[in-house]
């Protein structure tokens, strides 16, 4: 059994990423990422679709990874992941190589959208490797447009009056290839994510890790407030904190009086439009996404408790 | 050497599948596609009794095969895939990666038309398609080459010189699934031929980052980089060839039969099998045949030479280039003799599309046109689309 994190302390001397990085200021993806990498125990090796991850470490001739990573394409980390894991399983057998933990770390246009049939693959062939979604929601790498994770309302430039659909639910579609652990995580619970990092790495089989990532400019707000919005989110019930082990739920952060979701909303100005009177039926359908997905949540854990 | 040799009756595919499996490969990923399937039913089943102690990750698209493929190539494993037709369209995106990344992967292209309409039968549409994706392109006439050039394929992709993809392509069905005797090599000579050679890879102990992004500042170099490098392939390709411990299947760039000042047809694939049986056949000694077995990095010296003298070239391609002044290999061919301020009269033939069969008949007429045109001083035929029209 891997040690639990319990101080900060801990995870001192153990980044897997450098600062120098181009991300925005601010960027929520990247405040998760450094916890992920500090949590995960070596050896291990990073696969990262086309993202805003992507090119903010990348860019030849510098680098900010100092763990093995690697790039392919939009649309293949997890299948690219899966090609590691397999490889590297048979050449430790062949001794001429060594395992690896593989971790897929993605944003959502490469989960949810372009990337979901190659992640379903490999999560059906039962690869073992850890795929993280560090969710912005929307595509912020090419500008703000609109995702199958961009909450119901959201304006992003190719929903210039807000979006009509709600967002998906990922971790049920993921849970529900009979993954053995599945679970969302906030980096202002940082205890909380890196916890859930190492847990995720102990399984054989695919596993699964939904981060919420605040994103200053596709959300329009100050890159001050990225923590504070992503604890806004668990405590309005936006993004409730829980996992999935072998299909049974615990939720992590029991919200039982939650913020009112104008707080959220009035933060941000890709939603606060909605607080306008002439957009109460809008705000309406925000809030009653927001509460039907936590009814369901309760719901799923009362009969599916974990042990 | 003969004598170790082995027979073995084996289609085409399974001739590929059998070389895999002495090459030792350690990673195969692939997504099933007509006529391909039988060289990853094969894999599959000699991966599942242990005679080949590799990973079988039967993934859910060719994109993703390809994809994994990287992945395993980028950990240090020995990769091969196969695919088809669509199957390569929807590998398009990745070919350029894998060749980008410098991956040794061995990919057999079993050689099908592309959709619409939907047809599953062999011409050269699909890999000509991808012609430019930075990978070395093998043809085979027969199940033998397709073996031998398979296990030399490895040798030549994982040369630290070259470190490029390679595509051996066979036709399908008429070469995928006719069985003819093979003769094999036994598991030790081809895996002496083939030692271990290390490269960079992912390794938590030297970490490095693959698939970085260039901006104009550097890009432009590491795609120069690249075509030096496949061009680098043609050079070591006559060592891969000379190495191989059969003489008899050693891999070439080119086969040439009869004489070459004459009437020379050019091409690739299986059908050259049947050009040169129509030949022989009517005992046409001074009609020369060549045919190429490297198309990419093409080796354009080696054409130049032979026929500069000629009176008349026939170019043979089993593919079209909508709109294009001429198709890929005629392209080509016109290409390197304009450099050389070559003027022999080029006859561009399109044949087979679809797997309309290119009969002893057709190339027949295509020989009797041929000299006719040659023969009257006037060579008018510019293209031709021999067989067209003569299907139902």
């Amino acid at each position: 059994m891997t040690m639990q994190i319990s101080r900060l302390d801990e995870l001192y001397g153990r980044e897997g990423i450098s600062p120098g990085h181009t991300a925005c200021q601010g960027c929520g993806a990247l405040i998760a990422v450094r916890q992920i990498l500090m949590a995960a125990d070596p050896p291990y090796i990073v696969v990262s679709p086309t993202g805003c991850l992507q090119v903010t470490t990348s860019q030849y001739p510098l680098t900010a990874w100092r763990v093995p990573w690697v790039h392919v394409a939009f649309e293949n980390a997890a299948a690219v992941a899966s090609g590691i894991e397999a490889a590297l399983r048979v050449l430790e057998r062949k001794g001429r190589g060594r395992r690896h933990k593989v971790i897929v770390i993605a944003g959502d246009g490469g989960t949810f959208d372009i990337g979901l049939q190659a992640l379903s693959g490999a999560f059906e062939r039962g690869h073992s490797l850890l795929y993280v979604c560090y969710d912005n929601e929307a595509y912020m790498n090419t500008g703000i447009q609109r995702s199958a994770a961009t909450p119901v309302g959201a304006k992003t430039t190719t929903t210039p009056l807000g979006k009509h659909e709600r967002k998906k639910d990922i971790v049920s579609i993921m849970a529900s290839h009979g993954s053995p652990y599945c679970a969302t995580a906030s980096p202002h619970l940082w205890k909380d994510l890196t916890n859930k990092v190492r847990k995720a790495l102990e399984y054989q089989g695919p596993t699964f890790l939904h981060v919420i990532a605040p994103c200053p400019r596709g959300w329009y707000y100050d890159p001050k407030l990225t923590v504070k919005l992503a604890k806004l989110a668990v405590e309005t019930r936006v993004f409730p904190i829980y996992e999935l082990e072998n299909g049974r739920y615990r939720i992590n952060y029991f919200i039982s009086r939650p913020r009112p979701v104008e707080e959220y909303i009035a933060t941000q100005a890709r939603l606060s439009y909605l607080l306008r009177p002439e957009n109460q039926h809008l705000l309406e359908e925000f809030k009653r996404s927001v509460d039907e997905n936590w009814t369901r949540l309760l719901e799923l854990a009362r009969a599916f408790p974990a042990p | 050497m003969s004598s170790l040799k082995q027979l073995k009756l084996l289609t085409g595919n399974e001739a590929v599948a059998f070389a895999v499996k002495q090459s030792d490969v350690d990673f195969i990923s692939a997504y099933p596609i007509t006529p391909q399937t039988i060289i990853v039913e094969r894999l599959s089943e000699y991966v599942e009794s242990g005679e080949l102690d590799a990973a079988f990750v039967p993934v859910e698209s060719e994109h993703s095969a390809l994809s994994a493929c990287i992945g395993a190539s980028l950990s240090g494993a020995r990769v091969f895939t196969s695919t088809s037709s669509q199957g390569l369209a929807l590998m398009h995106e990745v070919l350029y990666i894998a060749s980008g990344l410098r991956c040794p992967i061995v990919m057999s292209v079993v050689n099908r038309a592309v959709s619409a309409p939907l047809n599953i039968h062999g011409d050269h549409s699909d890999m000509m398609g991808s012609r430019d994706c930075g990978w070395v392109q093998l043809f085979c006439e027969n199940p033998q080459e397709a073996y031998h050039y398979t296990i030399q394929a490895f040798r030549l992709a994982e040369n630290p010189s070259v470190l490029l993809p390679v595509a051996v392509n066979l036709d399908g069905f008429t070469v995928s699934h006719s069985s003819e005797p093979v003769e094999v090599l036994p598991d030790g000579l081809v895996r002496d031929y083939l030692p271990r050679t290390d490269r960079l890879k992912l390794d938590y102990d030297h970490p490095m980052t693959f698939g970085a992004f260039a901006l104009p500042t550097h890009y432009y170099e590491f795609k120069v980089e690249q075509v030096t490098a496949l061009e680098e392939a043609g050079r070591v390709i006559g060592e891969v060839g000379r190495s191989y411990p059969d003489p008899s299947g050693s891999v070439r760039k080119m086969t040439v039969d009869g004489e070459t000042d004459g009437l020379v047809l050019v091409g690739m694939g299986g059908t050259m099998g049947t050009v040169r049986h129509v030949i022989h056949s009517l005992k046409m000694r001074d009609t020369g045949l060549v045919s190429l077995r490297l198309f990419n990095p093409f080796p354009g010296a080696e054409l130049i030479e032979l026929l500069s003298n000629a009176d008349m070239v026939v170019v043979m391609d089993r593919a079209l280039s909508p709109g294009m002044p001429s198709p890929p290999l005629a392209s080509n061919i016109k290409s390197i003799l304009y450099d050389e301020g070559v003027r022999v009269p080029v006859v561009s033939v399109v044949y087979g599309l679809g797997g309309r069969e290119p009969t002893v008949g057709l190339i027949r007429q295509l020989l009797g046109k041929a000299y006719g045109e040659l023969e009257g001083g006037h060579v008018r035929t510019r293209r031709l689309y021999l067989g067209h029209g003569g299907g139902a």
